[in-house]
């Protein structure tokens, strides 16, 4: 079985999982020695007065951030806050919405992903996304994993591939038996790690998770955490998350989104405050980041 | 605002009998009742009425002996079945690739939002609503004469292709709308190009409701008699098509030629073959049904 991503990176164990545990400062991602430091070592996308309008409506007012290679940046926020929104704008899905527009620059290594030479296409698959429902297409298990490499015309040997993606997602023990079977048996949480799968095959830098884990349960979840603990050693993980253990739980760096409310009673959402994960959730420098987290509201 | 909504303060005042009109109820009720029946019922009494009198000639004559005028109990349908075959096969050739691109076109591609596509729909409906006779002179005008096809099977496929052409976009359009969207959108996260999501999920997603408006699309030109009595089906021929350019008959021009004829063995002939052209159209609406249900939806 060939690596799929980068032959040198440390194969992350199963023991770093530490779900279940819902107290915040305990959680904190200790073992993968999350950042403290607000410099980002390598930048993968570098966000400058990113603004998303649906139409004539602003949904993101002036976002300026960077999200770092191989971590693992959480969006949190109350609901209309525009986190998936701007996670959308990543990998241009919103280009499927009639009206979406995107000012602002949107670097990807560099590179402005919304400049007018850019094919969306070559962005989706160097930028995969997992959506909050598990969108498994009706085929079977391996035609899911397959159908990735097969239309970017990957020339690979399928059977291995989808084996080790399988096995990387942590669904291989479960499902090898049942390749042929349809997607449409397995649980949602199976789905989740099948989509997961799914979108490894392609060989992407980045996954973009939108609520992964919102219609999982409990165990489902503790399970999908651990996936992406796992796979951030080799990949550049973005989740939006309504669930702020998870964000505590998993990820490196959050930044914090709430929603204005301007003069005519129209929402915008803008980021408040971005930092490592462990200072956002220990000491947040604004008093809204302060309040959401703990409770307060949202 | 709390003091309104206080429960009763005395619990045995509670009266839970009912106060309504039963017999207004009722009398609806009967009223929906009724209006079923009188359609079913006459759709019962004619299918009695052209079984019970087709009965004697509903044998293998019917559908292994060809059209005779001079010995009326040695007559069959053959020539109009096959030619039904012939024609239904050219219509399908033609309608189907042509709707289904259409649908996906408007479905998939044109922007909802855009005047064309908006003028499109609405025409489509309309052109749905045209009676076929209209087609039939449109037929007649440009595939028979204009380009010189004649009255042969092929100018009866083209026709009754342009007149379930409508039909059949609305259904698929219909079958590709309830694809879920989220289906596309991981097709294309992944990188696929939108022809490859068409292609790969939301058309073989879509395959059993496009199925289900094609055959039904298609056992509507089955019973077409108006466009092709214009287009010159033949009223008497005794022998099957040979190829798109050869004369025909189909079974609803059979039906009404013998419906003509003045003796009275035509006309349980008549009968007989109204009876084997509902049982071929039920057959076919039973197949839509049975892969509707077959493929109830997965999602």
């Amino acid at each position: 079985m060939s690596e799929i991503h980068d032959p040198n990176a440390p194969q992350a164990t199963s023991d770093l999982a530490n779900t279940g545990r819902m107290d915040v400062s305990a959680v904190l991602g200790e073992e993968r020695g999350t950042p403290l430091d607000d410099a980002i070592p390598q930048v993968v996308f570098d966000l400058n007065n990113v603004r998303v309008f649906y139409g004539d409506f602003q949904a993101v007012r002036d976002v300026t951030m960077q999200i770092g290679r191989h971590e693992i940046t959480a969006f949190i926020g109350p609901s209309g806050c525009g986190k998936s929104t701007l996670l959308r704008s990543f990998n241009r899905m919103n280009d499927l919405i009639p009206g979406a527009r995107v000012e602002g620059l949107l670097a990807y290594h560099g590179y402005n992903i919304y400049a007018p030479d850019v094919d969306p296409i070559e962005v989706r698959r160097r930028i995969g996304m997992v959506f909050q429902k598990p969108n498994v297409f009706p085929k079977s298990i391996y035609e899911n994993v397959a159908y990735g490499p097969k239309v970017n015309g990957m020339k690979v040997n399928m059977d291995d591939l989808v084996e080790e993606c399988l096995t990387r997602a942590a669904l291989w023990d479960e499902v090898k038996d049942d390749l042929k079977k349809s997607a449409y048996a397995l649980s949602g949480g199976q789905q989740q790690r099948l989509v997961i799968a799914r979108c490894i095959a392609v060989k992407p830098e980045v996954i973009l998770m939108d609520e992964p884990c919102a219609s999982l349960d409990p165990i489902a979840t503790a399970k999908i955490e651990d996936l992406m603990k796992q796979l951030a050693a080799d990949y550049t993980i973005v989740i939006v998350t309504h669930n702020m253990q998870q964000a505590a739980r998993v990820s490196d760096r959050t930044a914090f989104f709430t929603a204005d409310v301007d003069a005519e009673g129209v929402r915008h959402g803008r980021l408040v405050e971005y930092g490592p994960t462990r200072r956002i959730f220990t000491s947040p420098k604004d008093p809204r980041t302060e309040d959401y987290i703990s409770g307060r509201f949202g | 605002m709390t003091a309104t909504l206080t429960p009763p303060a005395n619990p045995e005042a509670v009266d839970l009998r009912g106060h309504g009109q039963p017999v207004v109820d009722k009398a609806f009720r009967w009223v929906l009742f009724l209006c079923l029946f009188v359609g079913i019922a006459f759709l019962a009494i004619l299918l009695a009425y052209v079984t019970i009198k087709g009965w004697p000639r509903l044998d293998s004559r019917l559908w292994t002996n060809m059209p005779s005028i001079r010995r009326p109990e040695q007559a069959g349908a053959e020539s109009a079945i096959f030619g039904t075959l012939w024609v239904i096969g050219f219509t399908a050739l033609f309608a189907l690739p042509i709707g289904f691109m259409s649908a996906i076109y408007l479905e998939e591609y044109a922007k909802p939002t855009s005047r064309f596509a908006r003028f499109v729909e609405v025409n489509i409906q309309n052109l749905a609503a045209v009676p076929s006779i209209v087609y039939g002179i449109l037929g007649l005008a440009i595939f028979a004469r204009a380009l010189a096809l004649g009255q042969t099977v092929i100018t009866a496929g083209l026709t009754l292709a342009l007149l379930v052409l409508p039909v059949i976009i609305v259904a698929t359009r219909e079958a590709l709308r309830a694809v879920p969207q989220n289906i596309r959108h991981g097709s294309l996260a992944l990188g696929a190009t939108q022809w490859q999501t068409t292609w790969h999920q939301t058309m073989p997603a879509a395959i059993p409701g496009m199925a289900t408006g094609t055959i039904l699309a298609l056992s509507r030109a089955i019973g077409e008699a108006a466009p092709l009595l214009l287009l010159g089906a033949v009223t008497f021929i005794s022998f099957n098509p040979t190829g798109p350019f050869s004369a025909y008959t189909t079974l609803p021009i059979q039906i009404y030629n013998w419906t003509r004829e003045s003796r009275e063995e035509f006309q349980v002939l008549a009968s007989a073959t109204i009876v084997l052209l509902l049982v071929i159209l039920l057959a076919m609406n039973a197949v839509a049904i049975l892969i509707r249900n077959k493929t109830q939806k997965r999602w």
